[in-house]
């Protein structure tokens, strides 16, 4: 399809405002603009159309089954986003005065309430916009902490090799150099690998439990205790949260400080790759490093304290992805205490259904109940008959359904990570089963078709080396500015 | 109690039984018993949805909305089209995830690749990338970007946005970056300071442009000063200005970052907002985040895949330019949508307007006994004027007619009032305004 | 002296030009196993290489392997060529040499072409 700039006509356009009705200042030439700006001249109704057929370019989770691994694509509930829309939070300017914003706080200090519950921790910063930014700004409390205590030989964060990527490449923009521990063949941390590696250089330890291939860690407590033995904090990565909510809290597991994703577990949707919101929590020995003020109620009225001396500074301006958080806000609201329950139970019941029916055609590597998601392993079908993850993911898109994540974790070999999520019924469930055992057939039977797909999506497979090396990375305009 | 959980207790029955255990308790056998949480969580019962929303409306509805709002200091109310708002609530742009699927997926990458080049055209440089969080972070990743094994030292002016410079140091805090602040006087950047500063081991130099007093700063000037010592040169503009006001490229910049929050994006008290990023060439593979690029697919057509993906985390793991993985793409959405629907003109429409507003407010307010503007020179949007008596007790009323005056500048700023003017503001609001403030400061 | 490309465990090839000079670069069995390149990150004429430890990194689509210098030296110059054509690596992978280095004070342990092959 055309671009927007292709579509443009000079002298197009669309009429939105008024005229000034104050005298027109002039700009000094030595501030004036001189180059030509080359912005779509097109109507309303073009713009419209174009945007719909973007929409219809488009595969997003009102679009069918998305078990998206590591991920969680839920359902993003339609009442969050009409609340997120109220004027009485989308129109309020994060520099009023705080008697004017008095349920923006309110939103603030509810969800650091119910989070820090869900979580077992004693307060919730959402300064953090995203997961990775969550895990930086965590990683900077454990720095603060080390620094404070003069224990300045820390400088080393230990990250498990099933890890995923944004952990290492936290560390290192947190200032700290990473330590990969090897997980044992089943998908664990290693309790004896561990304390061959930590020591009085040890800063902290960050982890996913359930861990990146769906599996719940048992020995979860005498990993937490090796780190504090050793003097180093232990961080929990939430990336996996929608696994353990109401059932088992990382507070409880040793862990002092987490991030959450509000955009996988607490229903906000993903905005093809974002907004999302990843607030940081942590234990009282943590608190006073947070970015951000503490909001507090005094008198019946919500305020900031007194931003802490020692707070590590913000790492954005203003109050993180704040819409983000009415939304999640909402969510746990709608849902209440059992509700979140309910929910993780059922994220796990649906992950569990569907290994268990694919466990007769599928290699699934780790062995037991996986929790929300689990990955399987399509090694001998790439070596039988040269048929590999990508291509199996491709093929699922010509049957109208997302792929899992493909090539993750990279502790297996031509992973398909599936995480079906709890807001998916048991028939979507089959059918998704019945289309895997289908494309694993003609895999075997014609491999070559595979090999093909997508045939039925608006393009073929694209040229991701040509994009790499030759890199075009805008539209150019010709000279005429057309 | 409201859930998103569709299969009955019946069908978890049928379930359970198919994975071969008697109950749900069973699949969670693997965590500890001494720590599994036999309580309920302390959060209340869930709600339907009528009652959440008449809970989550009361609540919004003790933040005071007003209509009138001459406060900017980083976040900005401008016109919003209603198809803007519009577009970018289709359930498709919504709840999709990053376009790691291309083939289903053209649509969301082909809005970043449009975005990108806009952002390009804005800059007058040559590569953008698909966005950061916000205009704070965005300047913090452009000085890790500059920084070289001889090159560590990033000066930083003053007159930046105090939220930014907090971000850049938090940033920076445990690099071998060292970041100094170069002095402002009378309300922008010393040059002679910035001479003195400059050598070479600076990596890079920041300037906000109009900065954060609203000032027009020498920027070309600077850029000359900045490349003699072959440093990079990052300038943080406002994207609404750049419909009238020099591209930072005209400017010299090597790197051109900003608060995209003014198209088309609610104040929403503070976010999401979205960081925007670009660069000249030769930086091109330093950019942190996403990226969309051109190719072709199997069938020889035009299509767009997320490219230079070995810059980033999930491959580089802890060598990568940044940790950066989500990003705010809807936001970046919501931009191309509001400059496709404004074009080149109504974006220098709503440029010339908020000046030129701005002027005329700072003229009748400088009439007012004891109101002056505290720092001479050319500016934009905004300016700081002092304030005729307790700054407070002037705001306070002002709210009580649901104005939202200027910001209350801190530190040595103390006492003065940062003010802001969009197309929003009519005349006749400004008018009233003065009026206000005559009567208040008259007592 | 014989001209002859020595390699190491890790992939790399090395051609000394003389006793203290050489051309470094990867073997074609490594080029065949990153697939296609897009980009080689080399290091600048000045730096100093060590033996065994990395001085370049080599880019496909969804990966990046480090390249490990078999020698220990001053890089004298870097095959700029590559900077815009990867693909000469994938095409000739013993023509498309990534640095040159002099001065070289130590090595790693180098096999000859028939031992490398031998050992893959």
């Amino acid at each position: 399809m055309k671009l927007i700039f292709e579509k443009s006509n000079a002298g197009r356009g669309c009429e939105l405002l008024p005229e000034c009705d104050v005298p027109v200042t002039s700009v000094d030439d030595k501030f004036r603009r001189n180059k030509e700006l080359h912005l779509p001249e097109v109507s309303e109704t073009e713009l419209s159309r174009h945007y719909t057929e973007l929409m219809k370019r488009t595969f997003g989770v009102n679009d069918g089954f998305y078990p998206l691994g590591s991920c969680t694509m839920k359902y993003n509930p339609k009442v969050n986003d009409d609340i997120a829309k109220l004027s009485g939070f989308a129109e309020i300017h994060p520099l009023q005065p705080v008697g004017s914003a008095q349920g923006c706080l309110e939103v603030m200090k509810l969800a650091e309430e119910y989070l820090s519950e869900v979580t077992g921790m004693d307060a919730m910063d959402f300064q953090p916009a995203a997961g990775a930014h969550g895990e930086f700004t965590g990683l900077k409390l454990i720095a603060a902490y080390h620094k404070e205590r003069k224990d300045t030989k820390r400088t080393k964060i230990i990250v498990p090799d099933s890890a995923h990527g944004t952990n290492p490449a936290s560390a290192a923009m947190a200032g700290f150099s990473v330590i990969n521990v090897a997980s044992t063949k089943e998908g664990y941390v290693d309790p004896e690998e561990l304390k061959k590696v930590v020591g009085d250089d040890t800063a902290g330890f960050m982890l996913t439990n359930p861990n990146t291939v769906g599996m719940f860690d048992e020995n979860i407590l005498e990993i937490t205790k090796i780190i504090h033995d050793a003097g180093g904090l232990n961080y929990y990565d939430g990336a996996n949260l929608n696994a353990i909510m109401g059932l088992v809290r990382p507070g409880d597991m040793g862990f002092d400080v987490v991030h959450l994703n509000l955009h996988k577990t607490f229903s906000t949707p993903h905005g093809g790759g974002g907004p999302g919101s990843g607030p940081v929590g942590c234990k009282e020995l943590l608190i006073k490093y947070l970015p951000s003020s503490r909001i507090i109620l005094k008198d019946g009225k919500y305020e900031y304290a007194e931003k802490s001396p020692e707070s590590i500074g913000r790492v954005k301006a203003f109050y993180g992805n704040f819409l983000i958080v009415v939304r999640a806000l909402t969510y746990i609201l709608t849902l209440g205490g059992e509700g979140l329950k309910n929910a993780s139970e059922n994220a796990v019941l649906n992950a569990n259904y569907m290994m268990s029916k694919l466990q007769e055609s599928f290699e699934i590597p780790f062995s037991g109940h996986c929790m929300h998601e689990f990955v399987i392993s399509l090694e001998q079908l790439k070596q039988e008959k040269g048929v590999s993850a990508l291509d199996f993911a491709k093929t699922l898109l010509d049957y109208g359904m997302h792929p899992p994540t493909m090539y993750f974790p990279l502790i297996v070999h031509e992973a398909l990570m599936v995480e079906p999520t709890e807001t998916e019924t048991k028939e979507n469930l089959e059918l998704a089963i019945e289309v895997y055992k289908k494309v694993l057939e003609q895999a075997k039977s014609d491999p070559e078709l595979l090999h093909q797909s997508p045939v039925k999506t608006v393009i073929g497979r694209p040229d991701e080396v040509m994009a790499a090396r030759n890199p075009i990375l805008r539209y150019q305009f010709n000279v005429n500015g057309e | 109690m409201g859930t998103y959980v569709p299969n009955t207790k019946k069908e978890q029955q049928e379930m359970l039984k198919e994975i071969g255990v008697s109950d749900l308790r069973e699949l969670f056998r693997a965590i500890p018993e001494e720590v599994f949480l036999e309580r309920p969580l302390n959060i209340p019962a869930g709600l339907p949805e009528m009652a959440v929303q008449q809970k989550m409306s009361g609540i919004a509805g003790k933040n005071k909305v007003f209509h009138s709002i001459f406060r900017g200091a980083g976040a900005y109310r401008h016109y919003i089209p209603s198809i803007v708002k519009q577009i970018t609530s289709k359930e498709e742009f919504v709840t999709a995830y990053t376009p790691y699927q291309a083939e289903i997926s053209q649509g969301i990458l082909q809005s970043i690749f449009e975005y990108q080049t806009m952002i390009c055209e804005l800059t007058g440089l040559d590569v953008s990338n698909a966005s950061v969080y916000d205009g704070a972070s965005a300047a913090a990743e452009a000085v890790i970007m500059c920084k070289e094994r001889k090159r560590t030292k990033a000066l930083v002016a003053e007159s930046v946005h105090p939220e930014t410079l907090e971000t850049i140091q938090t940033y920076c805090s445990g690099t071998d970056i060292e970041v100094v602040l170069v002095p402002a006087k009378e309300g922008r950047t010393d040059i002679d300071e910035l001479r003195r500063m400059i050598d070479n081991e600076t990596a890079c130099v920041l300037l906000q442009q109009p900065n954060y007093y609203g000032i027009l700063e020498d920027a070309s000037l600077i850029g000359d000063i900045v490349h003699e010592k072959d440093a990079k040169f990052i300038l943080s503009c406002n994207p609404i200005s750049l419909g009238v006001l020099k591209t930072p490229a005209e400017y010299g910049a090597d790197i051109a970052v900003g608060e995209g929050q003014p198209f088309g994006i609610p104040l929403s008290f503070g976010g999401p907002y979205l960081g925007f990023m670009a660069a000249t060439e030769k930086l091109m593979r330093r950019l942190p985040g996403r990226i969309v690029g051109e190719t072709k697919d199997s069938r020889g057509e035009r299509a767009f895949v997320l490219t230079l993906q070995a810059r980033e985390q999930h491959i580089r793991r802890e060598k990568a330019s940044s940790n950066i993985c989500s990003n705010q793409a809807l936001c970046a959405m919501t931009a191309a949508v509001y400059l496709d629907a404004m074009g080149a003109k109504g974006l220098r429409q709503a440029a010339e307007s908020s000046m030129s507003k701005a002027h005329y407010l700072a003229e009748k307010l400088t009439k007012l006994k004891g109101f002056h503007l505290v720092y001479s020179g050319e500016f934009f949007h905004e300016f700081v004027t002092t304030c005729n008596g307790n700054v407070d007790n002037v705001l306070a009323a002002l709210e009580k007619r649901g104005i939202l005056g200027g910001y209350p500048l801190s530190g040595k700023d103390e006492g003065h009032l940062l003010w802001c003017v969009t197309e929003m503001n009519t005349k006749e609001e400004m008018d009233t305004l003065v009026g206000i403030l005559e009567e208040v400061t008259k007592a | 002296m014989k001209k002859e490309y020595l390699y190491t465990k890790s992939h790399e090839w090395v051609l000394f030009l003389d006793e203290k000079t050489a051309r470094i670069g990867i073997s074609d069995y490594a080029q065949g196993e990153l697939g296609d390149l897009v980009f080689i990150n080399l290091p600048e004429a000045g730096d100093e290489v060590v033996a065994g430890e990395e001085f370049a990194d080599v880019e496909s689509v969804k990966a990046v392997s480090n390249i490990y210098s078999p020698v220990t030296g001053t890089v004298r110059a870097i095959n700029e060529e590559l900077l815009d054509h990867p693909e000469f690596v994938n095409s000739d992978a013993t023509e498309a040499w990534f640095i040159e280095v002099e001065d070289i004070k130590d090595q790693v342990e180098l096999l000859t072409e028939e031992q490398y092959k031998a050992q893959l």
